[in-house]
């Protein structure tokens, strides 16, 4: 018997490990590497309605123990994702879950409602945090109204549960927690990443082209833990949880203080294969704990 | 395909001011192919996190053994230069698509053109090359005399010209005061190196077919990132290529300059 599936909203999932969006593209690069089926799930790249080409180069600085990525949601447009990349997804035994973006609300529940009818699709993330973008993204995650009235108009049409993704770049990320769960969120994703800004030592300037850009990797793992610490204790919907993750004590670190599942990002580009290693290494430290069942995990922190 | 593996250092040497070159054998030394490069952990703490993306120089599948030659600048890149002989280095790859050695028939002649740090991976295509029987004409150019590298080996291959910024080796100026001067014959060329000597080069070769290889800050090293991103020129089929598994090599006229 598994100890190591899990059920979350609209998702059966094998093990609580799935690459985190816009870290594994569509599945295609890392499929050439390993078995994609062996993932829990897979969280897709930000899909919008209309091909975005992104921001200008250099979109990638290295920080202390993280990274600063401004990609700015480059993706084909919805009509290439579903008819090209979730296609070929379709061939592997794994739940995706379609991270959904946009610049205004319509944008959001257009590519919304078409995305969770494809077959594959089994729950939507509604990325409000995207730090990278002029418009859209994070200006929906930033204000407990507005994040609540749009994750209310993505759950009307969307056929699968809905996850919101929330951004730490707030004051009081409960606050925003409490209003996606009153919009009818079925699930919270968090954290997206950190706005900061590397400087250049010889002219001043910002490193990359955008000016400031999203900070992950091992750095930013500690603000994550607390934030889902925070959030667990003030909602009654599952998080999956992510930030800085690297190995399978993290995952435990992450699913004690309330998550029940996680997102492994940054951390693929650093060692192509985490995602399963963590995956083959998680049942070693449930023995260390003396746990038969990962779920007996989740939120351990509180009890 | 693509590994990931713990090589082990059989050589590290430097071999002009900050300029190291670096053996290391593994069994992904068995599909690499000239132009292809490698991404290369090189402490395994977090600091620094990302890996390094460096060229191939040399390629001994016999030996299973390559070389890379890099310089060491940044914080990666020194801590590299601190790996010694029966150290293990942790390496994914070989990455990307190479240089088309196929593109020069037996019998044609290829000017390679390198760059600075760009140099190296046309080493293992003229070597390549040669065992085909192509004739090849190398151009390299340099800030000046002290990071110059490689002069024996690639003299042994081919009709050989340096150019220097300052003029300490070679011929004072760029690679295209080299071909100014000796005015070279040849059929394809291949090239490595900064962005302003690629374009120079297109420019002055414009009936030529030719093959540019590219340089970007790189994330994942395998297409899946989006952070080295270029555009395309308007006729191209598509709107952008990942220099990382697109490239780095790619035809002429391809990479918006």
């Amino acid at each position: 018997m598994s100890r190591l599936n899990l059920q979350l909203p609209g998702l059966e999932l094998k093990n609580p490990i799935m690459p985190a969006s816009g870290c594994f593209g569509f599945g295609r690069e890392y499929a050439k590497l390993y078995d994609l089926s062996l993932l829990g799930a897979i969280m897709i790249k930000a899909t919008t309605v209309e091909t975005r080409k992104g921001n200008p180069t250099p979109r990638v600085a290295e920080t202390s123990a993280g990274m600063l990525n401004a990609i700015g949601l480059q993706n084909p447009g919805i009509e290439k994702v579903m008819g090209e990349e979730l296609k070929f997804l379709e061939d592997y035994d794994v739940p995706i879950i379609a991270n959904v973006a946009g610049t205004e609300v319509a944008d959001y529940v257009e590519v919304a409602e078409r995305i969770s009818k494809a077959s594959n699709v089994k729950a939507l993330e509604l990325n409000i945090s995207c730090p990278n973008v002029k418009c859209g993204g994070i200006q929906f995650g930033t204000d407990p109204s507005t994040a609540q009235q749009l994750t209310a108009a993505v759950k009307a049409v969307s056929s699968v549960p809905v996850y919101v993704k929330l951004s730490p770049n707030v004051t009081n990320i409960v606050d925003i927690a409490k209003a996606v769960e009153a919009g009818g969120a079925d699930g919270i994703t968090m954290i997206n990443t950190l706005v900061g800004m590397r400087l250049d030592e010889r002219t001043g300037k910002p490193v990359i082209a955008n000016g400031t850009g999203g900070l992950s990797g091992p750095a930013i793992k500690p603000v994550a833990i607390r934030m889902v610490y925070d959030v667990y204790k003030a909602v009654n919907i599952p998080i999956i949880g992510m930030g800085g993750i690297t190995c399978a004590q993290d995952v435990i670190d992450f699913m004690s203080a309330g998550a029940s599942a996680v997102a492994v990002g940054t951390a693929n580009f650093v060692d192509h294969f985490v995602c399963p290693t963590i995956i083959e290494e998680l049942p070693g430290l449930l023995d260390v704990l003396q746990v038969e069942h990962i779920s007996e995990i989740i939120g351990r922190s509180h009890r | 395909m693509i590994r990931q593996e713990k090589m082990t250092v059989i050589l590290q040497k430097q071999i002009a001011t900050n300029i190291f070159e670096l053996t290391l054998q593994g069994q992904l030394v068995q599909d690499m192919t000239p132009g292809q490069f490698v991404h290369v952990k090189v402490s395994d703490t977090f600091e620094p996190l990302l890996r390094r993306p460096i060229s191939i120089a040399n390629v001994n599948k016999e030996k299973n053994q390559f070389t890379m030659i890099y310089r060491a600048e940044g914080r990666g890149t020194k801590f590299l230069a601190t790996n010694r002989e029966g150290q293990i280095v942790d390496v994914l790859g070989p990455l990307g698509n190479g240089f088309p050695v196929e593109a020069a028939e037996p019998g044609q002649t290829a000017l390679l053109v390198g760059g600075g740090i760009g140099v190296p991976p046309l080493h293992e295509l003229s070597k390549q090359l040669n065992a085909r029987g192509v004739k090849t004409i190398h151009v390299l150019g340099f800030q000046s005399e002290d990071v110059c590298f490689y002069e024996e080996q690639f003299k042994v291959l081919g009709d050989t010209y340096f150019a220097t910024v300052d003029g300490t080796k070679g011929t004072k100026g760029f690679v295209t005061t080299v071909f100014d001067q000796v005015k070279p014959e040849f059929d394809v060329f291949y090239s490595c190196g900064p962005l302003p000597m690629l374009r120079a080069l297109e420019a002055y070769y414009p009936e030529k077919e030719g093959y540019l290889s590219f340089e970007e800050r790189m994330g994942c090293g395998i297409g899946a990132c989006f952070a080295c991103v270029c555009d395309t020129t308007e006729n191209y089929e598509k709107d952008y290529v990942k220099v990382c598994s697109d490239g780095p090599v790619f035809p002429k006229g391809v990479v918006a300059l």
